[in-house]
């Protein structure tokens, strides 16, 4: 006993049912060695459907130009700006769960971590699309990295936002790819080490980089674990913060605002979140690992979600208010008239982000409905829809009347290859997803071991009768030394 | 590249494993090493391993990139090609601070898990030999180097004493080579032979 780490009864199990180590690796390895259910191949298609119809849009956008959008002057972002911050906002999630969930010692993140550092690079993946084809000429797209050329050589300008935004993003996705698979390997080792079939064997022996488990490579894993986690934190909150900067450091009516990076980064969270539930609800159903990802998850992603759902919605009453208290005229026109005011020709989309973001998720206050996997599946899908519609009203809302009235005309449509695009980034994204499911373990196997003698539920109903003991006689008996 | 003799035994228990340790060590016994499913706190201390230095070298890789990027911007944009931003000083420190970060946080991480790559000498296509398929699984493995003086029934009963399950006796190459998993590989076949002999 002395190893059984003591954990309070008061924290729910992590892991239902009564797992040994064994079990454990069988659970999460069948549905990697079992055969592609028929579900599968048909949601795999679907997902390649919608990528090729993306591949073509953008072929159209790429051979015929910037002109098969609609952007227009004065709506020069449109849904690809849009889009882009959407997508980089879902990936905020998975390095949240991994990286500050890590240094805050919170014991749950170990059954979601990895499917949702997962869909965290499948979001920044689909993100990375849209300001590289939206430059028009993507065969230059390479003009934004500092490299000798015969111009001068003339250097990108250091100080500007949008090439900041380059250095963050190619940063993140670079640390939480490093971070994923850092994780991944040992996961892969046990894969490799089950195989039977002979491509398994080779796919899972090349993956695992030839992990043997050996103590001092998990001291090193665990020392690269902590301080990638540690990199990962400010680096999470940098990347959203930088993209708000694409906004903030301008003198736009709306955009130029202060509040923009804090309520970045929340809403970011906030989407991130409801992206991990709208796939973890799935995942956990169609590959049966209810009892990994218990409803205890469910509902601590939805207390979350609440959290930084309202965090939002203060963000959004704060800047009404100051743009009332500011008495700037422009900010005022843009705050009263294009966002708030439902006749004006955009005030419906303010109103569908304020109910999705801001009142829908107040249902999370009943713990009835955060245990609920229907109305937890149905948030998310909410959730997502008004943060669409946030980046939406922050963009569109803010430079379809600029200070020219003149042009003021235009309402702003997408075309059919706008839509192609954002679809062929749900392929992209789902068919990512769909291969990661399928060929590597989408729950983390060494961290729930590791976690199971402390949160596993048959050996926290052991500690019951501890539970009753005196407590200087049981830290007398259970003292935590560490076998030394 | 050495093919070593060795006794293995199985623990199917960390609770088991740790006192095990701790005996064997006093007993003085040699640990070639423990592989276990996953990491274990503490057992890298009982096997008396020195902490891993991975850390200093993350530090050490993030100030070259703080360095790399400071240095580098200045230089571009203060004396290759200075460009007037709106009156601001070339020298504008406070708007390069992003990407000095950024670089901070790429050459710490990159330069890390190259680090931790050449230190545990992993890689696509490297192979090694395994003393137990199952320790990725459920089962912790302690290997005891075999010398000239060694006793094996001594050290086999020995192991079986302090709780090891299953104990066996096993030669294994102690390095790695490039390899694939789906089927055998050998290195230097001739040198495997004269030295389990």
């Amino acid at each position: 006993m002395g190893l059984l780490r003591y954990e309070s009864q008061v924290r729910p199990p992590l892991v239902d049912g009564n797992k040994e180590y064994h079990q454990i690796t069988e659970d999460i390895c069948r549905p990697v060695e079992s055969k592609p259910t028929k579900a599968w191949w048909i949601g795999f298609s679907i997902s390649l459907v919608f990528l090729i119809f993306g591949a073509v849009s953008v072929t159209m956008e790429v051979v015929y130009g910037i002109g098969q959008w609609n952007l227009n002057k004065t709506i020069g972002w449109g849904w690809d700006i849009t889009n882009f911050v959407w997508w980089i906002g879902i990936g905020h999630a998975g390095t949240l769960i991994s990286a500050i969930l890590l240094l805050f010692r919170q014991g749950w993140r170990t059954g979601v971590n990895r499917a949702a550092e997962a869909m965290t690079i499948f979001a920044v993946m689909c993100a990375g699309q849209f300001p590289i084809f939206h430059m028009g000429r993507v065969w230059d797209a390479f003009f934004t990295l500092p490299y000798p050329n015969t111009r001068g050589p003339l250097w990108v300008n250091f100080n500007s936002p949008l090439l900041w935004d380059v250095f963050a993003i190619s940063t993140y996705f670079t640390v939480s790819l490093l971070f994923w698979y850092s994780g991944l390997i040992p996961d892969l080792a046990t894969l490799r080490d089950r195989a039977k079939k002979k491509w398994r064997k080779l796919f899972y022996g090349i993956t695992a980089f030839g992990w043997t488990g050996s103590t001092k490579h998990w001291q090193r894993h665990e020392a690269l674990a902590l301080v990638l986690a540690g990199l990962s934190t400010p680096l999470v909150l940098s990347v959203h913060t930088i993209v708000s900067f694409d906004f903030a450091t301008s003198v736009v009516p709306g955009w130029h605002t202060t509040i923009f990076p804090p309520y970045f980064v929340a809403g970011a969270i906030f989407s991130g979140f409801a992206m991990v539930q709208t796939l973890l609800v799935i995942t956990r159903k169609v590959l049966s690992l209810e009892q990994y990802i218990t409803i205890e998850h469910i509902e601590v992603m939805n207390k979350v979600i609440i959290l930084t759902g309202s965090i939002v919605g203060i963000a959004y009453l704060t800047e009404l208010f100051m743009s009332w208290y500011g008495a700037n005229a422009y900010e005022g026109f843009a705050f009263m008239e294009n966002r708030l005011n439902l006749n004006s020709p955009y005030g419906w989309s303010y109103w569908i982000m304020m109910g999705c973001n801001v009142l829908s998720p107040q249902i999370f206050w009943s713990s009835k409905m955060r245990r609920n996997v229907t109305v937890t599946f149905f948030m998310s899908i909410l959730v997502n829809i008004g943060m669409w519609f946030e980046r939406f009203v922050i963009i569109v809302t803010s430079i379809y009347r600029d200070y020219l009235p003149s042009s003021w005309s235009t309402y702003y449509r997408p075309t059919i290859w706008e839509i192609g695009f954002y679809m062929g980034t749900f392929g992209l994204f789902f068919t990512c997803y769909f291969l990661f499911a399928k060929y590597f373990p989408v729950i983390a196997l060494a961290e729930i071991k590791h976690i199971l003698k402390r949160s596993g539920d048959n050996y926290k109903k052991k500690m019951d009768k501890l539970e009753g003991q005196e407590s200087e006689g049981f830290a007398k008996e259970h003292a935590h030394d560490h076998g030394a | 590249m050495a093919v070593k003799k060795f006794i293995v035994g199985s623990f199917d228990d960390e609770a088991v494993l740790f006192p095990a340790v701790k005996e064997v060590r006093k007993a003085g016994y040699k640990i070639h090493d423990v592989f276990t499913p996953f990491p274990i706190h503490g057992l890298d201390k009982a096997m008396g391993l020195r902490d891993t230095s991975l850390h200093t070298a993350g530090f050490i890789y993030g100030i070259m990139g703080t360095t790399t990027a400071l240095g580098f911007i200045t230089w571009a944009l203060t004396t290759d090609w200075p460009l007037n931003f709106g009156g601001k000083p070339f020298f504008s420190l406070p708007a390069w601070i992003p990407i000095m970060f950024e670089l901070t946080v790429l050459f710490s991480a990159v330069g890390m898990v190259l680090t931790f790559c050449y230190l545990c000498q992993v890689a696509p296509f490297v192979k090694k030999d395994h003393f137990n398929l199952r320790s990725t699984d459920d089962l912790f493995i302690m290997a005891l180097g075999c010398t000239a003086k060694s006793n094996d029934e001594e050290m086999i009963s020995f192991l079986q004493s302090v709780g090891a399950k299953d104990v066996t006796v096993e030669h294994k190459e102690t390095e790695w080579w490039l390899g694939r998993y789906d089927k055998e590989t050998k290195i230097f076949e001739k040198t495997k032979t004269e030295l389990v002999a």
